[in-house]
């Protein structure tokens, strides 16, 4: 299978860091067309970024709207009603939803990034019998689809007694997960193997080769993978929906709050259609993300430009 | 020596052997064994069915009705999606300094959790007084019932995709940077137009890319549940029901497991996605090879 081919250079996936400007030396021509060109080429660029963040920007207008005025699709709403933000967090508990996604978001993120970081260092430096078919598996299994084992692993937390508790929402990434696995080894096996004999000839231990040298040396690639498991964990439904739905609301975490909010002001089940609240509850589980991607945004990147890499 | 290096590796790759072992390889053998069954979870007993959960799975028609619904998708989302991406990457791939800003608008949505996403395009596609219909009226298109009309649930839950659609892009962004410029210059040179341009350097060039994203993007779409559930079931007790070309066949796995309860169906539902996104991977892996253009192959 091609996807179990792995090219090995780290340089490689560093250079995706450096400023787009590797094209200009080709267009030193500058017919009469290259005008036209750039012109055409800046309203696309507007227009798709209108459409982009129309969504983005219609969510933050109607949060502040009144029940009458959510559908009158302007930018900026006739009155700023920020009474919607009081009404929310006194209606919704919101506090409780982001306190549990915050919690359990933490708690999955950090152990698989543990848990991950060992088996990747595992399979970057040791050499053992059916290393490469081991690892053909792990990549393997990145592509089981979770429908598979999503009755079962509900079954082996029941006989566990955890149902009701978080634990099935983090639980398993104690032992790691695949698509971390292969990004933290491509990001040791660039390191220089020499480091490594040398602190082992210096009486090294094979744990502190992991702690000492790979772990401080690979830091970005350690937030990469804490930040997109951190996402993945805030934006999850699925789980929640299983593991989480028979306890009150206080118990649910944001995506099955939000959910909740959707059908408690749905005019089809007996609310009344107060959708600015949704919104407004919507932009506030939103903020967080928004703000790990401005302070994160180039390890996002990296992470994704590296991922391609795997075919 | 050599012993303890190996004792070693196996010792940091033992938590992924103890999770292979319980939540995939275990998982799996107790699903095989569940389909098989009729499991009441209040008693905590199977009761073996031999094959009839793999006969119902042709006896009821919704499933078949799902699983037609969820191809239908697939086709339409992988290539549109797939393009789009690449449409937007070579776009910011002729930008200098500026390409900065517009890949971080361009990922916006995809940070934007499917929650909110899902709750902002049920109100912007609303076929009465949604932002969306009232931007193509403006040019006197009228403009469908998204999400009740049979015909637009579908481009309604493609569009949502390709509004998220950067993480793609990032990729084919990342691809394209490493195409040799000399390669373009070359082609000049040989009089080729834009069009023979991309047909015969960057598209072989960043085929590696496009054969991921292909193989991704369809195992996604053909597993999508988190828009659809939204959109459309997740108010169980609402008087306008679900249309039926909303019925994805991971949503009604959903539902038969955890609202139905009927795991062993489930189960067997789950092993039939299994086969059938693995027979449609295999098929992507084995023709699409053939495409792939590998640095230093003579091929």
């Amino acid at each position: 299978m091609a996807i179990t081919s792995v090219p090995q250079q780290i340089a490689e996936s560093r250079t995706d860091m450096r400023p787009a400007g590797a094209l200009t030396p080709r267009r030193k021509r500058r017919g009469p067309g290259w005008l036209i060109g750039k012109i055409v080429l800046w309203l696309t660029l507007i227009a798709f970024s209108i459409a982009f963040l129309y969504p983005l920007v219609w969510l933050l207008a109607a949060s502040f709207k009144t029940r009458g005025t959510v559908f009158d699709n302007r930018l900026i709403p006739q009155t700023f009603n920020f009474s919607n933000y009081v009404t929310v967090w006194q209606h919704l508990p919101l506090l409780h939803w982001l306190g549990n996604s915050v919690y359990i978001a933490l708690l999955a993120a950090g152990l698989v990034t543990i848990s991950s970081s060992l088996v990747a260092f595992g399979f970057a430096y040791f050499r053992f019998p059916f290393r490469n078919a081991l690892f053909g598996l792990v990549l393997g299994t990145m592509m089981l689809p979770g429908a598979v084992t999503m009755i079962p692993t509900y079954l082996i937390w029941k006989d566990l007694h955890l149902l009701g508790t978080t634990v099935p929402l983090w639980g398993a990434n104690l032992f790691g997960s695949a698509f971390y696995i292969f990004l933290q080894r491509q990001f040791f096996l660039g390191l220089p193997r020499e480091l490594f004999e040398a602190a082992r000839i210096d009486g090294c231990s094979y744990f502190g080769l992991f702690r000492r040298i790979a772990l401080p040396l690979s830091i970005p690639s350690f937030i990469i993978v804490f930040i997109f498991e951190f996402q993945a964990s805030w934006n999850n439904l699925q789980n929640p929906l299983i593991y989480l739905n028979f306890g009150g609301a206080k118990q649910y975490t944001v995506p099955l709050g939000i959910s909740y909010a959707m059908s408690l002001y749905n005019p089809q089940t007996g609310g009344e259609g107060d959708y600015q609240y949704v919104m407004t509850a919507a932009l506030i589980v939103t903020l967080p993300m928004l703000i790990i991607f401005a302070f994160g945004q180039r390890y996002f990147i990296q992470g994704i430009a590296t991922q391609g890499r795997k075919g | 020596m050599q012993r303890r290096e190996a004792l070693a590796g196996y010792l940091f790759i033992s938590p992924w052997i103890v999770g292979f072992l319980v939540f995939t390889l275990g998982a799996m053998i107790y699903s095989l064994v569940i389909s098989f069954t009729n499991y009441d979870l209040s008693t905590n007993t199977a009761s073996p069915v031999g094959i009839a959960n793999y006969q119902q799975l042709f006896s009821d028609p919704k499933v078949m009705m799902s699983l037609g619904n969820t191809l239908y998708y697939a086709v339409m989302a992988v290539p549109l999606t797939v393009c789009f991406a690449l449409f937007l990457a070579m776009l910011l791939n002729r930008l200098q300094r500026s390409a900065g800003i517009f890949r971080v608008i361009f990922y916006l949505p995809v940070m934007t959790p499917s929650v909110a996403a899902a709750s902002v395009f049920l109100l912007l596609l609303n076929g009465n007084e949604g932002a969306i219909d009232k931007f193509l009226g403006f040019f006197g298109i009228p403009g469908p019932q998204w999400l009740i009309d049979p015909n637009w649930v579908k481009p309604s839950i493609v569009l949502m995709a390709m509004w998220a659609v950067s993480g793609t892009m990032l990729i084919f962004l990342a691809a394209l940077k490493n195409v040799p410029t000399d390669l373009y210059e070359a082609a000049e040179i040989d009089g080729a137009g834009p069009f023979r341009r991309f047909f015969r350097v960057t598209l072989p060039m960043i085929s590696n890319a496009m054969f991921f994203c292909v193989v991704t993007a369809t195992i996604a779409a053909l597993q999508i549940f988190d828009q659809v559930y939204l959109l459309f079931y997740n108010s169980p007790s609402s008087s306008i029901p679900a249309p039926d070309a909303a019925l994805f066949i991971a949503v009604y796995l959903f539902q038969q497991a955890f609202q139905q309860f009927n795991l062993g169906f489930a189960a067997a539902m789950g092993w039939l996605m299994f086969v059938i996104i693995m027979i449609i991977t295999v098929i992507q892996v084995k023709y699409g090879n053939r495409f792939v253009y590998y640095e230093g192959d003579s091929n």
